[in-house]
């Protein structure tokens, strides 16, 4: 049976449930939205991909008629989505057609950005990068990339920079979102690679969320648990967060510890399960090495010493052990209130270490995701744009840079390896002192996106710095760049991506790309040939030309590694849903899960690392991890809990976090351009508790300057359901839709990040996004106007205010198929 | 002075000396924020280390906060930081290649004593001394790994822009 919706998705993100039980099949809900330009049999042909606004991986087909997108349609018959879809994926797709896109190629002339021709913007750049290779070598050229580009793209960018131009300074901004996740997981397992599956909601008993609004970073995940939660058996939540989101509303225990704890928090939950003999001990004794370090190092992390620190009750941290060591199947997820924060891969290596204490690894319901953030972030920790080498490969270990070396046909030694890729925040710190001098951005914003912006700033206006901008807009960092280079997004290319549960999609161009956009593709192929950048036998370096091509080479690459891509083509893919990696001949259909039956990538030979002390960073090398992992077994790793390095004070009183809003992506150059979505949520906001606005006699809507030791911003007052003595704001709101354009507008600040720290986790390189301290004044009264923050997420607030609603431009369709036959 | 309380105020002066070296070099290269934020760390531990040294040394009737000057002739930093190459150079990234090596050299020299300050406890049987051993020198050798990494991952920028 199929019935059908018409429904608000901006009043409602989440849409209609459609409940099932433990261990039964997610039903299908197809939602569509035909934009204003639709008519009703107007769409000639739909063409197949998946979301590129967040990393779940939503798979849609997109209508198309005369050369323009007017829609878009979840996909039935993928595994990720079963058709449904969020609020960004129905509305986004819309700022594509935007007249304010890049479509010339743009250079900077006594000044100022002219438009020029392809020619002429490829010749600056490539004689820029000859001089600089000529005068100071590869170190002195630096690429800066995206979690938003397709596989194929990342993989060219990889060869080109690392055995074309030979540097080592290569990354991605999934440095900001998602590199605690894939060091975490390397640290627990030997490699990168998700443990689990988002099938494990179906078998769940318990779910626990760590520092994960899923609900509105992940927003068809979330539809998945709440259609579990609505049926018979539901799961029980834990949700680590200190706002009340739209996951603790449903947790049925909700942990809100003090900004920057998450480490002892996490220990005492260890201890406590340890000392009420709450774990596995036959599949740790299997399975695993280093319990009695860990058990040593957490002897005096009682959860009464934890419930001081965090400021969360002793019995809540109780009974979250007794709840995680109380069931056959725990999911656990983590995002990025644990990998933005302090001491970030030592608290999400104790997530994995509860599984591995639990033996909750590779069975169905027995779960561990390390999120990402960005759409394909997942493809440049395979495909080595985040600097790693390629396949999960150990640049410590010189078969692996030998094997690569082959695979691309040049000597291992044009192959930096003496040290570890640099992470972004080194790179922008050589831009800083000047040993780089020219830096090649895509796809990303960080003059927006980076942790205390007005020295970001002063970096991207270096004269010494030649930068260029691959983007589709002209972000704030593109208004700074010597070059332009306009990009092609999703829709106008073709390609693979892979969300966080490792299932690849294909994604289709469905309609040209504007003006003279080209693909990021072509763009780097272009580079390349441009470049001359030869193999050892002085054919080309890259010998691809074609997306399909690259993905073939992609697949060459990846053979034999965890991330198998060789069972996988883009005519498997084609028509029927995506497909988890690894697919080879031993897992032709792909892989649910990774490391069933204890069967773990860690063999010192194989492994991607040999680990990181995760206070310092100091790397442990190949002896030690010899003697201490000899069997490529999970490993237990323990770290001590210490005092975030900025701490509230009488000066600066709150600790302030940052984070995200359900209808914004990132620095808004899709979303604010997507006008339901931008007017849901259309300006910066600071979020306080009740208490604390009672406190300083602050109401609802009130305009105050948030400040913290760096700089400071103006907003509007939220008085919601957030820890107190915390302050959130949004990260979205920049600058280019200001007349400022990249920067605060007579000085009055709106973007999050310029209020926090230059500081990184040791181990991961990410930077800290969730945790500055911060002081707050008023500048004058609300009025009775409410903050412009939506009313129907984690910023809801505790007064009454008009509610969040999109209207009649933002009504979707949902199609319900009900094999039982009932709703 | 007995031998071992000999070994026990060389170890209170090194990790003293250690603390404030970390320090002084995290706020002179504040602009590298990762050396800036871990050398206060590290800092920390040592100054914990420290600590315990004098509650240990009290136990057994010795006061360790009088000091004593460090001997130069083993940890040999006047040498060091007069004679050094590299100390020599006012380039930033020279002279934070140099201070890696300081720090790694002292923290080499607190890991030696705290090697002999667990033998001799051991021969002595005074277990206390040997529990502080175990618990702190995993810290001391933490310290150097860091130090060693750090250089490692410094160095090939510092030497390929100025050559």
């Amino acid at each position: 049976m199929e019935y059908s919706e018409s429904i608000d998705r901006i009043a409602d993100p989440w849409g209609t449930r459609t409940p099932y039980p433990r261990g039964g099949e997610w039903p299908v809900r197809v939602d569509t939205y035909l934009g204003a330009a639709a008519e009703p049999d107007g769409v000639s042909r739909w063409v197949q991909t998946a979301s590129l606004l967040h990393s779940n991986g939503d798979a849609m087909d997109i209508a198309v008629s005369d050369g323009k997108m007017l829609g878009v349609r979840g996909r039935a018959v993928d595994r990720v989505n079963r058709g449904r879809l969020g609020p960004k994926d129905l509305f986004g797709w819309q700022a594509n057609a935007s007249p304010d896109r890049l479509t010339r190629p743009l250079a900077r002339r006594d000044g100022r950005l002219i438009e020029v021709d392809w020619d002429t913007a490829m010749s600056d750049v490539v004689s820029r990068s000859r001089a600089l290779l000529d005068e100071r070598g590869p170190s002195s050229i630096a690429f800066y990339t995206s979690g938003q580009l397709f596989l194929e793209e990342y993989y060219t960018l990889a060869v080109m920079a690392r055995a074309g131009i030979k540097t080592n300074h290569l990354d991605g901004n999934t440095r900001l979102c998602t590199a605690t996740a894939g060091e975490a997981l390397k640290e627990s397992f030997g490699c990168d690679g998700q443990p689990g599956s988002y099938a494990d909601i179906d078998h769940a008993e318990v779910i626990a969320l760590y520092g994960h609004n899923v609900a509105e970073t992940q927003p068809v995940l979330w539809m998945r648990v709440l259609d579990r939660l609505a049926g018979s058996d539901p799961p029980r939540l834990l949700c680590v967060d200190p706002r009340s989101t739209p996951v603790a509303e449903r947790a049925s225990i909700h942990l809100a510890p003090r900004l920057g704890t998450n480490l002892a928090l996490m220990n005492a939950l260890i201890h406590e399960l340890i000392q009420r003999d709450l774990i596995d001990q036959r599949y740790i004794d299997s399975n695993t090495v280093g319990f009695d370090e860990l058990d040593r190092q957490t002897a005096q992390d009682t959860a009464e010493r934890a419930a001081g620190i965090c400021g969360v009750p002793t019995t809540d941290i109780i009974q979250a052990a007794e709840l995680l060591g109380s069931t056959e199947a725990l999911l656990s997820t983590v995002l990025q209130g644990f990998y933005q924060s302090h001491q970030a891969t030592a608290a999400a290596v104790q997530v994995n270490n509860i599984h591995l204490l639990l033996g909750m690894v590779g069975r169905p319901g027995a779960g561990l995701l390390q999120m990402n953030g960005q759409p394909t972030a997942e493809n440049t920790r395979e495909c080595g744009a985040n600097g790693d080498l390629p396949g999960f490969r150990n640049w410590e270990n010189d078969h692996h840079v030998a094997e690569l070396a082959e695979i691309w046909n040049v000597q291992a030694s044009d192959i930096p390896h003496y040290s570890a890729p640099t992470p972004a925040m080194q790179i922008f710190r050589y831009a800083e002192e000047g040993s780089i001098g020219m830096l090649w951005v895509s796809g990303t914003n960080p003059a927006v996106s980076l942790p205390e912006l007005h020295r970001i700033r002063s970096i991207l206006a270096r004269e010494q710095l030649f930068l260029v901008v691959q983007d589709i807009f002209l972000t704030e960092t593109a208004q700074m760049a010597d070059v332009v280079l306009p990009a092609a997004t999703w829709g106008e290319k073709t390609g693979t991506f892979t969300n966080a549960d490792r299932t690849v999609h294909l994604s289709d161009q469905a309609v040209p790309p504007p003006g003279e956009a080209r693909s990021d593709l072509e763009i780097f192929l272009d580079y390349a040939r441009r470049m001359d950048l030869r193999d050892k036998d002085g054919g080309p370096l890259i010998s691809w030309s074609s997306a399909e091509e690259a993905f073939a080479a992609w697949q060459r690459c990846s053979r034999g590694r965890p991330c198998d891509y060789t069972g996988i083509s883009y005519e498997r893919l084609r028509g029927g849903s995506g497909i988890q990696w690894p697919c080879n001949d031993e897992h032709p259909d792909g892989t649910e899960r990774l490391y069933e039956e204890g069967a773990f990538s860690g063999e010192p030979d194989y492994c991607e690392t040999y680990g990181r002390d995760l206070a310092t960073g100091a790397a442990m090398g190949e002896i030690e991890y010899r003697a201490r992992n000899p069997d490529g077994k999970a490993m237990l790793r323990a770290a001590k809990y210490s005092s975030p390095h900025e701490m509230p004070s009488e000066e600066y009183p709150f600790a302030l976090t940052t984070g995200r809003t359900i209808f914004q992506f990132h620095t808004r150059t899709k979303t604010a351009r997507a006008p339901q979505l931008n007017a849901a949520a259309p300006e910066v906001w600071v979020e306080m508790s009740e208490p604390d606005a009672a406190a300083h006699d602050l109401a609802e809507g009130d305009l105050v300057e948030v400040a913290s030791p760096r700089a400071s911003l103006q907003a509007q007052v939220r008085v919601g359901y957030i820890r107190p003595g915390t302050l959130f704001v949004p990260f979205h709101y920049g600058y280019f839709d200001e007349p400022g354009g990249n920067e605060p507008t007579d000085g009055i600040g709106r973007a999050g990040n310029e209020l926090t720290l230059t500081d990184w986790d040791p181990a991961s390189k990410q930077p800290i996004f969730k945790l500055a301290a911060a002081r707050v004044t008023l500048l004058r009264r609300g009025g009775g106007v409410p903050a412009p923050a939506p009313t129907n997420t984690g910023s809801r607030p505790v007064a009454d205010a008009p509610a969040t609603v999109g209207g009649e431009s933002a009504i979707a369709l949902e199609t319900v198929v009900d094999e039982a036959g009932g709703p | 002075m007995t031998a071992i309380q000999d070994v026990l105020a060389d170890l209170y002066e090194g990790e003293r000396h250690l603390a404030s070296e970390l320090l002084r070099v995290g706020d002179r290269h504040e602009a590298e924020h990762d050396v800036f934020h871990i050398a206060r760390d590290l800092s920390d531990w040592s100054s914990d280390h420290g600590r315990r040294l004098a509650d240990a040394a009290k136990a057994n009737g010795q006061d360790l906060s009088t000091g004593r000057p460090r001997p130069t002739s083993l940890s040999g930093d006047r040498w060091w930081t007069s004679q050094h190459l590299l100390g020599r150079h006012s380039n930033p990234g020279l002279v934070l290649l140099h201070d890696l090596q300081a720090i790694y050299l002292a923290a080499s020299y607190n890991s030696l004593l705290w090697e002999i300050l667990a033998q001799g406890a051991q021969a002595l049987s005074i277990g206390g001394l040997l529990e502080l051993s175990t618990s702190c020198h995993p810290e001391t050798l933490r310290q150097i790994r860091w130090a060693n990494t750090k250089l490692k991952e410094s160095a090939p920028q510092v030497i390929s822009s100025q050559s």
